[in-house]
């Protein structure tokens, strides 16, 4: 790709026997924002740190704004990196720790100093550059450890699982601070996570990992919609999965439990007799009958979880069971367990996973 | 990467060198003692000698001693500390690491000193006070390290919660430190022992000091005396230090992993 | 219990159950009274008698006489080689015990070698006093192993190379034998608190090896580092045993001095052992107020 900004060609990499990475490939444009999503032992870390510099391939290329850097060591590669554990140097202050990557590349004090004032503004920490890493609470020490990191104006920013440190409220403001800080600066930049919300809500394209392999690149919305493999349905998001069996292919009815529904077009030459895997989001499905949604199948409810502002309904289906979500509302009281209930969704949103 | 571990193993081996020269140096000194072949006699004459059997059973004896007043001293203190008066953790911590910058011969020149017989506390009047005296001075020397081992068990544990645990349990105090606490810290006690077991069975300057017919003194005397018999005590020696060491390191895999606490 | 509730309900929470007696602050203390009686008898009180002692004339009067008498030569001279060896010994302990900690620690060695240098520092430190010169003697004494060796190859430490294992180096190549592992025992949780991600963080900013050394590392481990020295340093300082059986009385240390004068009052002067005494406690004890001060000083990021 001519316009990639950040070029991953066939790269695998071996420890003795135990291959972790194998032909990975990804091309990514200046100024996006990607993700490596999976749980872990699946390679993202280990394909961050090749672009970084800190695990050389076993074979395969990595290129940065058009130059192969793959032997180059991490100091040469201008980047910056954010970690986990934030990483702060103890023996430097706030804006020593943001100037060091100014310091060593022997910036003038007065455009340092000018530097590191810019950077306390963007990570609104203004008055802390005096102060020493363990004053300050995770989530700041974690903000001066992005400041540090661009700062020295890299030309990639790779963010090691920053968040997970965390406590859920920080995680969520410096995810969105985050995001805004990259959408100005423009910043081509690599995010790992294995937390699927933190890489929908943050990413433009997402990279979802499993055993050394990209399953799936794509972004956010085809995802979480249409996942290309069983293994991204399951890892992203809640799913519910549903045996059937097809009754007739040609008008593509397929017997789930007691009922049966009618899914058009999907079946991919799927013959009478054979099983399907039918996959659905919770959010796909509702409570009762729902204009739009024409499929239905009658259950029991079986489990009530009042999450706030959405509550999750497990309904039996013979021997099968779905989780839906129905929005709370203050006026009508939640369903009770044991009502009979019936629920439709729309055939278009069933994932047939073979 | 690869050069730095050339310097890594470089590092390594001229240590191991410095370390290990001296130890086969004493070794095959001390099997010199038949003309012309090698042989166990050196060993066989220090170990037979009556003096040698006498000094470092004597060791011994006081060794124990030590032990016993030193967990008496640190373990109670300790607790007591972590449990309810942390502000003076400080100042015990203080106090325990003066032996460290106290020479031990200026500890011993004090106790002459001072508890001579006609002091107030006339422990050098009877060879009975003087071993007293000899156990009291080694249990200082030993302080450092005996109270650090007790309070890292002690915090590995979490004290506190462990105690008002067994509170809440309708636990006394008899109940609580002998069956909850005293269990939980008995390997960093027994480090600790062993530790000072090491330290006290070869110590010279109080003992020789004291006149105490000690396993150091009676080392130094042989020393200036004999050949080959040295460097076989010196084996010795390094053995039941390796001996102590080794039990610690063996307790270490079985002192209680924190499981409260991070830190 | 409840008749100390009523009146001071939080000096009743942090009350033993079984201090119904009433009487409170005593209870407090009791548990730490053995301590502090046993540091006050045996440890506080015999070094203020010397500390006293050192100031005073047999009459008991004020005089700084003894601590003039100290600066007499032959006791400047054993003074000053005390101070030479614990120096260098200690020094130059520490700057090799860092080395090989760090081999061991970051230099990509298999495991056992960490395990081994552990388990055997932790033997070597402690195994010191008249043993190890008994040692020494069998390596470097003039039948010993090293010294018989090069004498077969041609070369005589003693007679071409001016060496004496009764001198300051040879005391200083003895004491190295248990300051080297003391210091691998106390610095390698330091250098194991050395993330490795500063090192990454440091190399995607641009840092070569030798900056982040010079700006991380070093600065980080440097308070472990000194205070390790003052304590070889105060190790050395006050050692008796090893350079004793070593060297007898020939080689004229403070400590030897010192238990000269307890045996036998060759000063004439039982307080000017006081001052020599003092004089012991004065200079292990300037050492660490150096250190207390530089911590506290410069160190401002240690929590």
């Amino acid at each position: 790709m001519a316009d990639s900004f950040l070029s991953i060609q066939h790269v695998k990499k071996t420890f003795g026997d135990n291959t972790v990475v194998q032909d990975f490939n990804l091309d990514v444009g200046a100024g996006e924002f990607i993700s490596f999503l999976g749980p872990s032992g699946c390679g993202k870390t280990t394909v961050l740190r090749m672009v970084a510099g800190f695990e050389e391939p076993t074979s395969g290329s990595i290129g940065i704004a058009g130059k192969d850097v793959t032997r180059l060591k991490p100091n040469q590669r201008n980047i910056g990196m954010v970690f986990q554990a934030y990483a702060l140097f103890p023996n430097l202050t706030v804006a020593q720790n943001i100037a060091f990557g100014l310091k060593v590349a022997g910036v003038p004090r007065a455009d340092s100093d000018r530097r590191v004032a810019e950077m306390l503004e963007l990570i609104k920490l203004p008055q802390f550059g005096d102060r020493y890493p363990y004053q300050l609470s995770g989530g700041q020490q974690q903000r001066v450890a992005l400041a540090r990191a661009i700062a020295p104006k890299p030309k990639l920013l790779l963010l090691d699982e920053p968040l997970s440190a965390l406590d859920a409220k920080v995680r969520v403001s410096l995810r969105d601070e985050i995001r805004a800080i990259q959408k100005e600066l423009g910043i081509t930049t690599v995010f790992v996570t294995h937390d699927q919300e933190e890489a929908l809500s943050i990413s433009d394209r997402i990279v979802v990992m499993y055993g050394g392999k990209a399953e799936q690149v794509g972004t956010p919305f085809e995802i979480y919609n249409r996942p290309s493999t069983k293994f991204v349905a399951n890892f992203v998001g809640t799913l519910n999965v549903l045996e059937g069996t097809v009754t007739d292919a040609a008008t593509g009815t397929v017997k789930v439990g007691a009922g049966e529904v009618t899914l058009k077009g999907k079946l991919n030459g799927s013959k009478a007799g054979d099983t399907l895997s039918l996959a659905l989001r919770p959010e796909a499905i509702s409570l009762g009958r729902q204009a739009g949604r024409d499929a239905t199948l009658g259950g029991e409810i079986s489990e009530v979880s009042f999450l706030g502002s959405v509550i999750r309904v497990r309904v039996g289906l013979g021997k099968e069971a779905v989780s839906l979500d129905t929005f709370n509302s203050p006026a009508s009281p939640p369903p009770t367990v044991g009502e009979k209930a019936e629920i439709s969704f729309s055939p278009e949103d069933v994932l047939v996973l073979h | 990467m690869r050069s730095g571990r050339f310097w890594a193993w470089a590092a390594f081996i001229v240590g191991a060198a410095y370390f290990f020269i001296p130890l086969i140096a004493t070794l095959e000194f001390s099997l010199r003692m038949r003309r012309g072949t090698y042989s166990f006699d050196a060993y066989q004459v220090v170990l037979g000698d009556p003096r040698f059997q006498a000094t470092f059973g004597y060791s011994v004896v006081v060794a124990v001693f030590t032990i016993i007043l030193g967990v008496l001293v640190v373990v109670p203190t300790a607790y007591w500390i972590r449990l309810r008066m942390p502000y003076l953790r400080p100042l015990v911590e203080f106090i325990t690491l003066l032996p460290l910058v106290i020479p031990a011969i200026v500890i011993v020149f004090g106790y002459i000193r001072m508890y001579g017989s006609n002091s107030p506390l006339p422990f050098l009047a009877s060879a009975r006070g003087t071993d007293i005296l000899l156990i009291i001075g080694y249990a200082t020397l030993a302080l450092p390290y005996m109270y650090r081992a007790v309070d890292t068990g002690l915090r590995t544990i979490d004290v506190r919660t462990l105690t008002e645990a067994a509170q809440i349990l309708g636990a006394g105090w008899t109940t609580i430190i002998a069956r909850v606490i005293l269990p939980n810290v008995l390997i960093a006690v027994l480090s600790g022992a062993f530790l000072t077991f090491a330290i006290v069975i070869g110590e010279f300057t109080m003992a020789s000091l004291l006149n105490r017919p000690a396993f150091g003194p009676y080392l130094q005397n042989i020393g200036a005396n004999r050949a080959y018999e040295p460097a076989a005590l010196a084996i010795i020696a390094f053995a039941i230090t390796w001996g102590c060491m080794s039990v610690i390191q063996f307790l270490a895999r079985y002192a209680p992993k924190s499981a409260n606490r991070p830190n | 219990m409840t008749d100390i509730t009523v009146s001071d309900p939080a000096a009743a929470r942090s009350a033993p159950p079984t201090s119904g007696a009433g009487i409170r602050l005593p209870t407090q203390w009791l548990g730490v009274a053995p301590f502090f009686l046993f540091a006050l008898l045996f440890l506080i009180l015999p070094t203020s008698y010397l500390i006293l002692g050192a100031f005073q004339n047999p009459a008991g009067e004020f005089t700084l006489e003894n601590i003039r008498a100290l600066f007499q030569p032959s006791i400047m001279a054993a003074y000053w080689i005390s101070i030479k060896v614990s120096f260098a010994s200690s020094v130059l302990g520490a700057l090799i015990g860092l080395a090989m900690s760090i081999a061991i620690v970051r230099g990509g060695l298999p495991n056992w070698v960490r395990s081994t240098t552990m388990t055997f520092s932790g033997v070597a430190s402690n195994f010191a006093g008249v043993p190890l010169a008994f040692a020494f003697l069998a390596t470097l004494g003039r039948l010993g192993l090293v010294t018989v060796l090069l004498r077969y190859v041609g070369v005589d430490i003693y007679r071409d190379l001016g060496f004496n294992i009764l001198s300051f180096w040879g005391l200083t190549l003895t004491y190295l034998f248990f300051q080297i592992p003391l210091m691998i025992v106390i610095i390698t949780p330091a250098i194991d608190g050395l993330k490795r991600e500063w090192g990454e963080a440091a190399a995607t900013l641009g840092a070569s090896q030798w900056q982040y050394w010079r700006m991380v590392v070093i600065p980080v481990l440097w308070p472990s580092f000194l205070g390790t020295v003052i304590l070889l340093f105060a190790n050395s300082f006050g050692a008796i045993a090893t350079a004793y059986a070593l060297t007898g009385s020939s080689l004229n240390i403070v400590p030897i001095l010192l238990y000269a004068q307890i045996r036998g009052d060759v000063l004439n002067n039982p307080h000017l052992g006081y001052a020599l005494a003092f004089g012991m406690i004065f200079i292990t004890g300037l050492a660490n107020a150096f250190y207390i001060w530089f911590r506290t000083r410069s160190e401002r990021w240690l929590k």
